[in-house]
């Protein structure tokens, strides 16, 4: 009975509404691959310090650079090689992902309430409002964002909160123009004319009757954009301005381990580089399926 | 077209202005460069001379307004590790940035493209499952990882290319590789996208039943109208190019304008980051300009007032 009433009211909504919940329903299984990927990620991150086989960074002079256990001059104590420091590569690629994955989420975050605010502004005030964020947004793409990341982190000094800032407000943009497209289209809709006519304040606009409507967009902006800063993160960690040792990043294992490629130890970067490769194409294939199914119009972002 | 030039041309003297005004601010708040260049023994005296020779001891303000009034001239001064003018060295670096960005945009529209038209002629199929798979990992993963794994692969276990450096042709193979690879992808999945949403229109079902082949209808009808998003993605790609340059010439000790950047900010060489970051800035906003033009020519619909 109550399962009929449901399927009159789904039939009563449309064939568009009706899709939209079958396509939520039905997770394709290349995607949902992908999704208990990046959640089997994200629960490691959590338990990290309950699964890791050893403390990630207190090595022991000892078992420096040592193989993996499965490989033939390997040595049976890890699974993954020890690192520069004899510390356990497995150990640190458990605990690395808590700073990728906290970075990226958290400059997305950042990224997205700074640009949706940003282009919220933009589009409904118009005129100078506009023109200046317009004019920023400009000229924030108009030069490698990488060499003002690595000016200012280099101001400001490494750390991992001033590295969730930098990642952050590179992504800002995109964000602003999709909420500022978004406005354009809206600003004259009976609906937003009815409250300024009973004397609606702009806030009261903006946040209560147009924001709700273009928070798909924008969350699909977002899940698009979660790959990004996690790469962001990692290569400026790469480069020796993400957290600082001993704190292991994916990003700064690699670029330590870089130094011991020419010699042979490749496992102290090949590993975290793979760790972090299967993360950003779960993430990316899973803000792809966000996309198709709220808003398959995005394609081209 | 010529207002929409004027305005446009406004519009990019603005967005110069204001990446060289960031770039000042961000360089000079970064530490005094001059305590770093001296032995920390140098006495007072002198440490104040070569501040003065360099016109560090003047007010924030005053150094900005005679930064903007030279850097109109193109003079972003001295740089302060060697002693030679900034711009000069930044010019210097320009080329082998730029063959590096153009080379690798190049192989990323010769693979790309291909792979797109054919995934999109039969969605699906397994050749279109095996490329946009590729293109997802290609899109995935990081610049610098690529590039460490092409050099465990080729320089150090098949010893076929050198790790690292610019000169003979076996040199450019991995930079270009790496930089061009996330291009690569995009566009191989953007054409697909475009192209398959083109191919649904009703002017290629006349174009097939007038008995037109089919790789005309592909060739002439679709791909032609799919190009328009397609070189939109490109230019924007260029301007990534030019992003991942720092990284990708990092890696390979590739003597471009992003390790000139890089270094310059390592030591607080702020003239050579300035002088730097002003170049890259200025190409990519005459690479977004020309993609505008260009679009223009790909669709006559398109008319700028």
């Amino acid at each position: 009975m109550a399962s009929s009433v449901a399927t009159a009211q789904l039939q009563e909504a449309g064939p568009a509404l009706r899709k939209r919940r079958s396509r939520w329903r039905s997770i394709p299984p290349s995607v949902l691959v992908f999704v208990v990927i990046v959640i089997a990620i994200v629960l490691m991150a959590i338990a990290a310090p309950l699964i890791a086989p050893y403390d990630p960074d207190s090595g022991n002079l000892r078992g420096r650079l040592l193989a993996p256990s499965w490989l033939p001059d390997g040595n049976p104590a890890y699974f993954l090689g020890s690192d520069e420091q004899g510390r356990d590569v497995l150990s640190r690629m458990i605990h690395g992902a808590r700073i990728s994955l906290a970075v990226g989420f958290a400059a997305v975050l950042i990224g997205g309430l700074l640009g949706s605010l940003l282009g919220l502004l933009a589009g409904y005030f118009g005129r100078a409002v506009d023109e200046i964020i317009m004019t920023l947004a400009d000229i924030q793409l108009a030069f490698p964002f990488i060499l003002l990341a690595i000016a200012v982190i280099a101001v400001v000094g490494p750390s991992l909160r001033n590295l969730i800032i930098v990642v952050g407000i590179s992504g800002w943009v995109t964000y602003a123009r999709i909420a500022r497209a978004q406005v354009l289209g809206l600003r004259e809709r009976e609906f937003v004319v009815a409250s300024q006519s009973i004397g609606g304040t702009s806030w009261r606009i903006i946040f209560r009757h147009i924001l709700p409507n273009i928070l798909s967009p924008l969350i699909v902006v977002a899940s698009l954009d979660l790959a990004r800063t996690i790469i962001l993160e990692s290569t400026l960690s790469f480069l020796g301005l993400g957290v600082q040792p001993p704190t292991a990043s994916w990003g700064s294992m690699l670029g330590a381990g870089r130094e011991y490629i020419n010699t042979g130890q490749w496992w102290i970067s090949i590993f975290p580089g793979l760790l972090l490769t299967l993360t950003t194409i779960g993430v990316s294939r899973i803000g792809d399926w966000v996309r198709d199914v709220l808003d398959p119009t995005m394609r081209n972002i | 077209m010529s207002r929409y030039l004027l305005r446009r041309l406004l519009r990019t003297v603005v967005v110069l202005w204001g990446v060289s005004t960031i770039v000042f601010f961000v360089t000079r708040l970064s530490g005094d460069p001059i305590t770093l260049m001296l032995p920390p023994d140098t006495p007072r005296a002198e440490v104040e001379r070569v501040r003065a020779q360099f016109g560090l001891d003047r007010p924030l303000p005053v150094q900005y307004a005679i930064f903007l009034k030279n850097a109109v001239t193109g003079d972003f001064g001295q740089s302060i590790r060697q002693r030679q003018p900034a711009m000069k060295l930044a010019l210097e670096r320009m080329p082998a940035t730029l063959q590096l960005a153009v080379l690798s945009f190049l192989f990323a529209c010769v693979i790309g493209l291909p792979f797109g038209i054919i995934a999109a002629v039969r969605p699906r199929g397994w050749i279109d499952n095996f490329t946009m798979t590729l293109a997802l990992v290609g899109q995935a993963v990081p610049t610098f990882f690529l590039g460490i794994l092409l050099i465990i692969l080729f320089a150090v276990r098949l010893q076929w290319l050198p790790v690292s450096g610019r000169g003979e042709w076996q040199t450019w193979v991995m930079p270009v590789i790496t930089l061009g690879t996330y291009a690569m992808a995009s566009i191989a999945r953007l054409t697909r996208a475009a192209l398959l949403e083109v191919l649904s229109q009703d002017y290629v079902r006349t174009g097939r039943a007038k008995g037109l082949s089919e790789t005309t209808v592909i060739l002439r009808h679709g791909l032609r109208n799919a190009l328009i998003p397609v070189v939109t993605i490109m230019g924007l790609q260029f301007g990534t190019l030019l992003g991942g340059a720092v990284v990708t010439e990092t890696i390979f000790a590739w003597p471009g304008l992003g390790l000139l950047a890089i270094n310059g900010i390592r030591s607080r060489d702020y003239p050579v980051v300035q002088a730097s970051v002003f170049l890259a800035a200025v190409a990519f906003v005459f690479i977004n300009f020309l993609v505008d033009l260009l679009y223009s020519q790909l669709d006559p619909r398109i008319r700028y007032t």
